[in-house]
């Protein structure tokens, strides 16, 4: 269709922008009317959480990028000069630094939420896909982040991990060299893995352009998980959730600030304030906390390709998930039998990370195989089963049927007591 | 020769890769856990402490160890003056150039300078020290696990002799807390080393502690002043979390049913 578009925007700049490109009224559909369910619950702040951390991350880089030196002589050096000399430049740094963690917390809570509440289940299958593609994005870039500031863990873990597709028969080793530029992690790695930390983030905001895109096609979930039924089941999103997004932005922005200011070096590792040594091995190379699930799975099985697969499996097995979850039931909350074994399976990640910090010996090599087994079988047979064999509890009508009606037991508990919260 | 190979291995080793030997060794114990002033989450650096440990590093362990992330004029954080500055800067000579003549030439520092280092580069420290490498003690505090307890407990962890039953160690000396025990710096702090202009006495723990003080406050400058910031920012933060609670309960409370 040619032609200005019908504009309702009251404003006479506004409204001949909006008429000529109707940004405004996108704007205004999507973010301001759009119907949203009324009992969203506190986790379903996340989103918005992270989508502003991935903000706070690009600009505290885009200014840490102005002061920091790509190469192996003086990267150490560039980011003590940052932490000193820049105006401000230490407040900058910590908060890239914790906000790379903050990231992960965030995103950890909003898929597990997604778990939990079954956000992956149809239709909303392509929307769990992009979020599962930013978390290997953010993997990445946040791998490659830490070996910028060239400390004896930025090598050795750039080390490690590079070797590791190495495992692969035949061409493993000829990726390693590509990865590399060179024989070892040297120069040319840290050029390119600033170059490319850089440029992932920006890659991050389009999938995150297409994940909101695809989430305004569908709706959000909802705590109860089932659809909403008309107009009674849902409220503008402005200016109600906006409100309660800021207020949870405030509970994010005290933690975030509490780890700034008062613990900034709490979640790293001392060693990577030695500078990075080729010589000299640290006997205990651990990744960053958030890592450490994926890493105990690495090591689980002796046999290096075998590891490998695996711990690329965990990530990829989330790719099929909307089709291993046979339930047509998506919340936790009327799913009696499946509900412990999501946090059995909670529980399990944590352990693993805390296995994933152990060396790699004794008890912990059982633990790291045990929870890997469960974190498998969840996904490839527990999920699957119990969805043919579990009886879900009824499901209320509707999202605020419960809740006029008075309610049955279960039920008005669900949908009420979010906003009673809220 | 093998065996001077194998103890330059070993202390190279231990100098810069301390857990290798922290989990070969096993069984040091942690540091134990002391008072300082920059402690806690609003503990300031003792700035008469932080300056006597300044001269112990000076007359002490600047013979070895270089700090080159730190520049003389920082010093005015922990209270010298413009002129105490200019007077401890002027005291090195450091080497600068090329001139007009394309020379390198010595002048006496300024308060612009790092700190000298006394050594050119690493090889010609691990020359003069068995092998071993007295690493830059900038961040020293920041790059142990330990953190100050762990120098601490380092600096008054010597012993003249190692325990019943262990076979002594060429060129090495026994430690309570470095990791594998044996390290290569002898004992560097011993009693009246050096002696206070305020009259403190200089005892090994006293130094010690003034020491790690001034290490503290050399790995982390912008402390003070982050934790103001913060106390300040949460501060704020609390606030505007309440009266946005108090903004989003009005605006939901006609959704009540
Ligand atoms: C005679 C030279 C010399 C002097 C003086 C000296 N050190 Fe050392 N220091 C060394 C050497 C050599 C090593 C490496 C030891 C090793 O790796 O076994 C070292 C290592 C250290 C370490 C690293 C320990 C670790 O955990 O890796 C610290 C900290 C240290 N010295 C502090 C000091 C302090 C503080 C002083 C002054 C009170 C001092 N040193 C004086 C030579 C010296
Ligand atoms: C998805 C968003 C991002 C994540 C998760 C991330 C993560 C990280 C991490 C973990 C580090 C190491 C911090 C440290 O230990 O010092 C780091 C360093 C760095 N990042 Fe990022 N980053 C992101 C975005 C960016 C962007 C967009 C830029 C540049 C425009 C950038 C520039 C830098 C620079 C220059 C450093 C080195 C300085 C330093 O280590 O403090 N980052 N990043």
């Amino acid at each position: 269709m040619v032609g200005l578009h019908k504009s309702e925007m009251k404003n006479p700049v506004v409204r001949w922008i909006d008429e000529r490109l109707p940004i405004p009224s996108m704007l205004n559909q999507e973010y301001a009317k759009f119907p949203t369910p009324k009992n969203f619950n506190y986790f379903w702040n996340f989103g918005a959480l992270a989508m502003v951390n991935l903000v706070i991350m690009i600009v505290t880089g885009i200014f840490l990028a102005m002061h920091y030196t790509p190469h192996t002589s003086y990267a150490f050096d560039s980011v003590e000069r940052i932490m000193r000399d820049v105006n401000f430049g230490w407040l900058i740094r910590y908060i890239h630094m914790n906000g790379a963690s903050m990231f992960f917390i965030v995103v950890f809570i909003h898929i597990f939420r997604g778990l939990y509440y079954g956000s992956y289940k149809a239709p909303r299958e392509l929307l769990w896909i992009l979020g599962v593609v930013i978390l290997l994005l953010m993997m990445a870039t946040a791998f490659m982040g830490y070996v910028l500031p060239w400390g004896q863990m930025s090598f050795w873990g750039a080390t490690v991990i590079t070797n590791l597709f190495s495992a692969f028969p035949i061409v493993g080793e000829s990726i390693v060299v590509w990865l590399w530029g060179g024989f070892s992690v040297d120069n040319p790695t840290l050029n390119r893995f600033f170059s490319l930390h850089y440029l992932l983030p920006f890659l991050i905001v389009g999938v995150v352009f297409l994940h909101v895109v695809a989430l305004h096609i569908t709706g959000s979930n909802n705590p109860l998980g089932i659809e909403p039924k008309g107009p009674q089941d849902t409220i503008p999103f402005h200016p109600y959730y906006t409100i309660k997004d800021t207020f949870g932005l405030c509970i994010y922005l005290i933690v975030f600030a509490f780890l700034v200011f008062f613990m900034p070096n709490y979640l790293g590792h001392a060693d990577n304030y030695i500078p990075a040594n080729p010589l000299v091995t640290p006997a205990h190379i651990v990744p960053e906390w958030y890592f450490l699930p994926f890493y105990a799975i690495l090591r689980a099985v002796p046999d290096k390709l075998g590891g490998v697969l695996l711990m690329f499996g965990s990530i990829l097995v989330l790719f099929v998930l909307p089709w291993l979850d046979t339930s047509p039931v998506r919340s936790m909350k009327f799913r009696p039998l499946a509900r412990p074994f999501f946090w059995m399976f909670a529980i399990i990640c944590v352990v693993l990370g805390y296995a994933g910090a152990m060396p790699a010996e004794g008890i912990w090599v059982t633990v790291s195989q045990v929870g890997t087994a469960y974190y498998f079988m969840y996904f490839l047979v527990i999920l699957p089963v119990l969805g043919k064999i579990e009886k879900p509890r009824p499901l209320p009508e509707s999202i605020s049927a419960p809740v006029l009606r008075g309610g049955g037991p279960i039920m008005a508990g669900a949908a009420a007591k979010p906003m009673e919260k809220a | 020769m093998m065996r001077i190979l194998r103890t330059t291995a070993l202390a190279a080793a231990l100098a810069l890769g301390l857990p290798i030997a922290a989990h070969a060794a096993g069984e040091v114990p942690k540091p134990p856990a002391q008072n300082w002033s920059f402690g806690g989450l609003f503990g300031t650096f003792d700035r008469a402490s932080a300056q006597r440990g300044f001269q112990v590093y000076k007359e002490v362990c600047a013979a070895c160890h270089a700090m080159k992330q730190i520049s003389y004029r920082n010093l005015a954080d922990i209270g010298l003056s413009d002129a105490e500055i200019r007077a401890i800067a002027a005291d090195v000579q450091v080497k600068d150039g090329p001139n007009d003549d394309g020379d390198m030439f010595e002048r006496p520092g300024r308060p612009s300078d790092r700190f000298r280092s006394p050594f050119a580069n690493e090889k010609a420290a691990r020359a003069v020290n068995n092998g071993a490498y007295p690493v830059d003690l900038s961040l020293i505090i920041k790059a142990r696990g330990g953190g100050a307890d762990y120098l601490y407990a380092l600096l008054t962890g010597y012993r003249d002799e190692p325990p019943e039953g262990v076979p002594a160690m060429d060129g090495m000396h026994w430690n309570d807390y470095f990791p594998g025990h044996w390290i290569a710096m002898g004992r560097p702090l011993n009693d009246d080393q050096v002696t206070f202009a305020d009259g403190t006495p200089a005892t090994t723990s006293q130094m010690a502690r003034d020491l790690t003080t001034f290490m503290a406050w050399a790995a982390e400058p912008e402390l003070e002043e982050r934790r103001a910031m913060g106390v300040r920012v949460i501060l704020f933060l609390i606030i505007l979390a309440g009266m946005t609670y108090g903004v989003k309960r009005k605006i939901w409370a006609d959704l009540k049913h």
